[in-house]
């Protein structure tokens, strides 16, 4: 009697198991499709100061919206529910709406509870929250020639992050080109040049670094850069052949005619 | 007992009691819901910060720190340590749960339990059939898969879909979409399982519910000896499975109820005529002492005094 009562127990146990075992892998598989969907970042929805590398960010986020609270310029918002967005309740700016002010206190950091925002960030210079590139050089009005300088202008690190690059303006002939040249080491992605940029749509724009910016290979040296380290040259006794540079003598368009040599082989006649 | 109840819960408690006190404890949530609401709404709407953030992580009064230890569990098997702000935060929820009961976060702070309640109180008023009841363990279940799914993924996985904090955000941060979450919940609960959401698949309250089962603050039967077997307390609580424990143990046996899935809501103390339950400590065995007479005639004198 015993017997058929203990399997049918163990029959039932096994197959409620089954089923909840079966129904949870179902509904995580789900939660774990949304989950990893939201780890997609829109290029133009930028993280608050120090915030760590998206994936890392969120295992820490815990969408208290603290950072937001704090923000004295109103920059950060929380993500609302929606495919597109960024991960709903997570805190992100768009530079074109409002862009970071760049606190020197960085209040966004210090009131962030879980350490998603990284406290060991002290000086707001040293933030990365995007890097500005000028994605329309034929939009940009420093390009057709004018002087706009308005992102340059803005720029808290005005000269280090954005330079103006003066060139020859090869259209008119006889004017210059101011290009904004951004300097990635300085810059810190507020987005105040993307902001500010006068045009319909801002010719520079903000985007996440990994969006922004390429990456030099781990064995690449730049021979220029060994020697300054260096101090001399990195090999001994290399022979430093004639330059072509641009001077009588030297220069095919200046003075056609061709390179003269510096020095003449003995009995060569001429 | 079904037919039975749902003909006619309450109706005694309001003959016995009136009406303001067959809802005192009803009263008391729903305040005590508004108010903590209203610590995060002062300062958006009044420029009066008392609760800075949400349910998940806040500050209040610029000192006190409060973390969900949920999310914060979750953060962990994500592979993030939170800092130590948040992690006192999380240590000072979790001391103040563990004393007064885990699921008490779920019927006296929770913002989604207005709206489960709706969805009972309407369920009641349709009669509708009850539907999917999917064990109670259910619940235990996903709250495994979520922290499974916050280990194999790297994200704080609940946070992506939990009402809870959703809504609250919602409401404090005045987001719009929210209440999609809110109708899903409510028709959830409405038509496809009654009292399905809170009762058997949040993972919040099964995480709370585990940490309450250790509480201070507890129900106890006392005075089961009067129970007169009408069930309107089980009809009202949100956690029936609870209750017989308690209430038709041997005698000898504890009246307190224990299990850790009650949330202290006090449903069953406000529905009783007969005034058995009361809050006590977990401590409190004592019974009140059934009357010389015999059961019997102790219900039938009941019977008659109510007629």
């Amino acid at each position: 009697m015993a017997m058929p009562q203990l399997t049918q127990s163990r029959r039932r146990f096994l197959t409620d198991t089954a089923r909840m075992a079966g129904g949870c892998a179902v509904a995580g598989l789900g939660l774990a499709y949304v989950a990893r969907d939201a780890r997609a970042l829109p290029a133009d929805a930028l993280r608050p100061p120090g915030a760590l590398a998206e994936d890392d960010f969120l295992s820490a986020c815990i969408r208290c919206g603290l950072c937001v609270r704090d923000c004295p310029f109103d920059t950060l918002m929380l993500a609302d529910l929606g495919a597109d967005g960024p991960a709903t309740g997570t805190p992100y700016f768009t530079a074109r709406d409002v862009p970071c002010e760049m606190c020197d206190d960085i209040p966004c950091v210090a009131a962030c509870p879980t350490g998603a925002l990284d406290p060991s960030l002290e000086d707001i210079d040293d933030a990365r929250m995007g890097t500005a590139v000028l994605v329309d050089q034929e939009n940009c009005l420093n390009f057709d020639g004018l002087r706009c300088d308005v992102c340059y202008r803005v720029c808290p690190s005005i000269d280090k992050a954005i330079t103006l690059e003066a060139s020859h303006d090869k259209r008119s002939g006889h004017h210059a080109i101011f290009a904004p040249t951004v300097h990635a080491d300085h810059c810190t992605g507020c987005g105040l040049c993307e902001k500010s940029c006068v045009l319909p749509e801002s010719a520079i724009k903000v985007l996440p670094v990994r969006l922004a910016r390429g990456a030099s290979a781990d064995h690449y040296r730049r021979g220029w850069e060994e020697k300054e380290k260096h101090g001399a040259p990195l090999v001994d006794g290399l022979i430093d052949l004639p330059d072509r540079l641009p001077g009588p003598g030297t220069d095919n368009l200046a003075a056609p005619g061709g390179f003269e040599p510096s020095f003449k082989i003995p009995g060569s006649g001429q | 007992m079904s037919a039975n109840t749902h003909a006619s819960v309450g109706f005694e408690a309001l003959e016995a009691k009136g009406w303001l006190g067959s809802r005192r404890y009803l009263l008391l949530r729903r305040s005590s819901q508004l108010f903590f609401l209203m610590l995060f709404l002062t300062g958006p709407l009044f420029g009066l910060w008392i609760a800075k953030g949400t349910l998940a992580g806040s500050l209040t009064l610029d000192v006190l720190p409060l973390n969900d230890p949920f999310v914060a569990l979750q953060s962990v098997f994500a592979g993030h340590w939170p800092s130590a702000v948040a992690l006192i935060g999380a240590l000072i929820v979790l001391a103040a749960y563990l004393f007064v009961g885990g699921r008490v976060y779920c019927s006296w702070v929770c913002p989604i339990n207005p709206v489960t309640d709706a969805a009972h109180w309407l369920h009641r008023r349709l009669d509708l059939p009850k539907g999917w009841q999917p064990k109670r363990s259910a619940r235990l279940w996903v709250l495994a898969t979520v922290l499974a799914v916050s280990f194999g993924t790297g994200t704080i996985a609940w946070e992506t879909v939990n009402p809870i904090t959703i809504v609250h955000r919602a409401l404090v941060f005045g987001l719009g979409t929210a209440w999609i979450i809110v109708a899903a919940v409510f028709l959830f609960d409405l038509f496809v399982s009654r009292r399905g959401w809170c009762g058997h698949v949040c993972p919040v309250g099964a995480f709370y519910g585990l940490i309450g089962k250790t509480a201070l603050l507890r129900v106890s039967a006392a005075k089961r000896s009067a129970c007169d077997n009408c069930m309107d307390c089980y009809a009202v609580c949100p956690e029936m499975q609870v209750i017989s424990l308690a209430l038709k143990g041997a005698p000898g046996s504890s009246p307190i109820i224990l299990a850790g899935d009650c949330t202290n809501c006090g449903a069953c103390i406000d529905v009783c005529a007969q005034n058995v339950f009361a809050f006590t400590h977990r401590f409190d065995e004592s019974v009140v002492e059934p009357p010389l007479k015999s059961a019997p005639e102790q219900s039938a004198a009941n019977m008659m005094h109510k007629e």
